[in-house]
């Protein structure tokens, strides 16, 4: 899932201090399973900022509404009718959501309710780590399923630097060596043979560094 | 028992404090409530585990954002007890009174009643 992580209620309150009707919009997707941007996120900042105008002796109208997702047109359909009762929105969707919704709704400001960290996964309820960097060419085959790309600080593929201690990245913060871990599995499958052939050149350009990406799929496309 | 405490206090039952959402305690706060406190069973003798210290976690988070709102987080406070402790119970819902009272009135519900009148 993308995971993203709450911003602070400070900066929400800077960004829609100066209007009146504020929408707040939350996603039934990702950002709910990361626990920063579904309803009950939206239940509470829209809440915490009621109260908080209500305290300043501002009238700020604030309504919520969580969608199914905010990255596909059908869902972010359904505020057609009332988007324009506001004159501003803010997005508790991860940045793909906010954008969409920016796109769609041209006339109306949206404003990022969470910072969009990385695609991860959950190793336990509350800590989230990053899994994959959307590198357009996976290598995941040759790496006993375990990615450098996301998961090595240099991104190194053919094998650790000299800054891993005792299976952890030298950048500390209690980094796993990624190369450790894909040494301990291409052993536990038998395969440590894999980890003497040489990965040749990634192509980078797919990556982020080729410009903004796109996948067209002509077999499904209407 | 029959033990007296102040009939100011509403109780909303809950199957464990585990089922108490940050969101409820805003909302009460929102709704014009004066100060909240969550009572759940001793720290280690949860019947769900750790519903009581998933609540303490919760009852913290709704203070900082309290705080950040400019009612004041302090308003909101969490007790631990058992079944048992009837006189305590009313004893902290005397303390718990008497403390949100020196505070005085939630602000948000005073801006609210200056703006109805």
């Amino acid at each position: 899932m993308i995971v993203a992580d709450r911003k602070p209620i400070e900066e929400i309150i800077e960004y829609i201090k100066d209007r009146d009707k504020v929408l707040i919009v939350g996603c039934n997707e990702c950002v709910t399973v990361c626990e920063a941007g579904g309803k009950k996120e939206v239940g509470v900042l829209a809440s915490a900022l009621r109260m908080y105008f209500m305290n300043q002796g501002k009238e700020i109208k604030i309504d919520e509404v969580t969608l199914e997702r905010q990255c596909d047109h059908e869902y972010l359909e359904e505020i057609r009718n009332i988007v324009d009762q506001y004159q501003a929105i803010v997005s508790l969707a991860c940045g793909v959501g906010v954008q969409f919704m920016s796109e769609k709704y041209f006339k109306t400001q949206v404003y990022p309710g969470v910072n969009t960290c990385f695609m991860g996964v959950t190793e336990e309820r509350g800590v989230w780590s990053e899994r994959c960097q959307g590198c357009g060419q996976c290598i995941l085959a040759t790496t006993g399923g375990i990615c450098p790309v996301s998961r090595c600080a240099k991104r190194l593929l053919n094998g650790p630097c000299g800054g891993s201690s005792k299976g952890m990245c030298e950048i500390g913060g209690e980094v796993p060596c990624a190369w450790q871990i894909i040494i301990d599995k291409l052993t536990a499958l038998g395969r440590l043979d894999d980890y003497e052939k040489l990965a040749p050149l990634k192509d980078w350009s797919k990556e982020r560094a080729g410009g903004p990406r796109k996948v067209v799929r002509e077999d499904v496309r209407q | 028992m029959r033990l007296r405490y102040p009939d100011t206090i509403r109780i909303v039952r809950l199957p464990c404090t585990g089922k108490v959402d940050v969101g409820y305690i805003l909302r009460a706060f929102e709704k014009g409530a004066d100060g909240v406190y969550v009572v759940g069973c001793m720290e280690g003798d949860c019947r769900y585990n750790r519903g009581n210290l998933r609540a303490k976690k919760r009852v913290a988070e709704a203070r900082r954002i309290l705080n950040i709102v400019g009612i004041g987080g302090e308003r909101v406070q969490m007790f631990n007890l058992s079944s048992a402790e009837g006189p305590k119970f009313a004893q902290i819902a005397l303390d718990m009174t008497e403390k949100i009272k020196a505070m005085g009135p939630n602000p948000v519900k005073l801006k609210k009643m200056k703006k109805a009148a």
